[in-house]
């Protein structure tokens, strides 16, 4: 079997992501105000999204929940990946780490819904935040917990012998070490925040949608060439950002590891 | 344990709200309120709703299966590229899942729709033009597109740990390419499939965007009515028991993998 026919398996699941990928980047450039007709070239709608008010205003929620998801989800999931590798290994808590990943998402943002209705917490930016970096903090330590696995832990234990403390160890030996991960594993929240939908439906409040929710109620009522522009944007931010992950920290390696 | 005590407030205990709603009865204004009950558990039983159910089954259980139809042929393919290509091989094919999943099926719409490219492609040759947009065959369409690249990982990392020598063993006594398949890339790579097939699996069933946005109104899966219950008809307690349901379900299936790689270990031993 020559190898052009063995790859082309690969080549079909290739074409069935990226086709329906490119068309909506091509048809952002489209002249027509048709979502469907090509009529020519044009970068109109580019310049149309700052003057829309509902996306600019989506995109300020969504930079704020991204951000604030990812430093919750680093210092948590990095914490988290060094209890369960160092001090309490448990299988148990490795199910508890690994839920949010494989849950159905509608499953937590009602269980969040209710929860905050229950204590009285305003919904917001906060609110979504919170929910998101239950998942983040989920990436970060599997991706930590796999760079922390291959670092030797004898290291670690010289410099405690030496007697330094366990916070001076963190920072001067661990650390270090485990930089790369925690760069992706941020990287990784940041995207996951960015681009999330579900969970931020349920537990936004109306006023400061998210802009995946923006998305959403327009994608309801049609397609819009501005849309796609959008989402043009938006998976260029996605996709440099998860190539950037996957360079500092060799990401499939770790992602291979965390689902085996 | 910061960490761990974030998880228990916001996972365990919103979970745990989930199943306690399920049994409560739902306030006039919206939220909870007592007696406990097993009304809402028996309105499940419901032909509505159970007829849902069954059909979202159906459509995860359909997409899981095209997922493994494309996605396990995909991943054998990459373990037989040079040892240099396979990590980006396999960065390509997660990287769409990465992007923005609205985006992605909103995509669908432009492709599916009655003016759209694949009808016109179609109605080129004299078939067309065809209404491919709200059907249930879109909705499965859209749920293998969304979670394929899950089912392509655990595959391809359990088809990496597979003794080549034994496919070419099976070659030289003259076992043909579906025997192979059938004796030993199968049954070695059972936990991988199982994997794979559970992470396709576990979201379609949930999803509620992709039968709204492709199937329009008579393509509804759980999702669908768990939201509604929580956000249109404020009855939380039978949305609650809904969720329960899929809860239930997965759990059962989770259990069911769990002894069936215990077996394929024991074969594998």
């Amino acid at each position: 079997m020559s190898k052009a026919i063995s790859a082309l398996p690969l080549w079909i699941l290739y074409a069935f992501l990226y086709i329906p990928i490119l068309v909506v980047v091509v048809m952002s450039f489209n002249a027509s105000d048709s979502a469907y007709l090509w009529t020519g070239f044009s970068l109109e709608w580019y310049p149309a999204l700052l003057q829309d008010a509902d996306i600019m205003g989506g995109l300020r929620t969504t930079l704020i929940v991204a951000i604030g998801t990812t430093i919750i989800s680093v210092v948590l999931g990095t914490l988290l990946a060094l209890a369960l590798e160092r001090y309490f290994p448990s299988r148990f808590l490795d199910a508890a780490a690994a839920a949010p990943a494989v849950m159905p998402d509608i499953m937590l943002a009602i269980g969040l819904l209710a929860f905050y209705t229950l204590v009285g917490f305003t919904l917001g930016p906060v609110s979504v935040i919170l929910a998101h970096s239950v998942f983040g903090i989920a990436f970060v330590a599997a991706v930590v917990r796999v760079r922390l696995s291959s670092l030797d832990p004898s290291l670690e234990e010289a410099s405690r012998d030496l007697g330094a403390s366990s916070i001076k160890t963190f920072w001067s030996i661990t650390l270090p070490g485990i930089r790369p991960a925690v760069l992706a594993g941020a990287l990784l929240a940041f995207t996951l925040s960015l681009d999330e939908f579900t969970v931020a439906f349920f537990t936004a409040s109306p006023a400061e949608p998210t802009l995946p929710i923006v998305i959403y109620s327009s994608v309801r009522f049609g397609v819009s060439p501005q849309v796609n522009a959008l989402a043009t944007l938006l998976l260029l931010v996605s996709f440099v950002a998860v190539l950037l992950a996957q360079r500092t920290a060799r990401l499939s390696d770790s992602l291979r590891g965390s689902r085996s | 344990m910061p960490a761990l005590t974030y998880l228990i407030v916001l996972m365990v205990v919103p979970l745990t709200l989930v199943i306690a709603y399920a049994f409560l009865t739902a306030g006039r204004f919206g939220g909870v309120q007592g007696p406990v009950t097993l009304d809402n558990i028996g309105r499940l039983f419901e032909p509505l709703y159970l007829g849902i159910l069954v059909s979202s089954v159906v459509n995860a259980g359909l997409a899981t299966f095209f997922a493994f139809l494309i996605g396990f042929p995909a991943a054998l393919a990459i373990t037989r590229l040079p040892a240099t290509w396979q990590t980006a091989a396999l960065v390509a094919v997660v990287l769409p899942f990465w992007t923005n999943f609205l985006i992605r099926t909103y995509a669908w719409i432009i492709l599916l729709n009655r003016e759209g490219i694949l009808s016109d492609a179609l109605g080129l040759v004299g078939l067309g033009p065809v209404d491919f947009l709200y059907t249930r065959q879109a909705v499965i369409l859209g749920l293998t597109y969304a979670y394929i690249p899950l089912m392509v990982l655990p595959i391809y990392a359990s088809l990496q740990r597979l003794d080549p020598t034994l496919l070419e063993a099976a070659r030289n006594l003259g076992a043909g390419p579906w025997r192979r398949f059938r004796t030993i890339l199968l049954p070695l790579t059972l936990p991988g499939i199982i994997t794979g097939c559970l992470f396709v699996f576990i979201p379609s069933l949930g999803n509620f965007v992709i039968p709204e946005l492709l199937g329009g109104g008579n393509s509804q899966m759980i999702g669908n009515l768990v939201r509604d219950q929580f956000l249109k008809s404020r009855d939380w307690p039978f949305g609650s028991a809904l969720a329960l349901m899929v809860l239930a379900l997965l759990v059962v299936i989770v259990m069911f993998q769990a002894s069936a790689s215990r077996r394929t270990r024991r074969w594998g031993a």
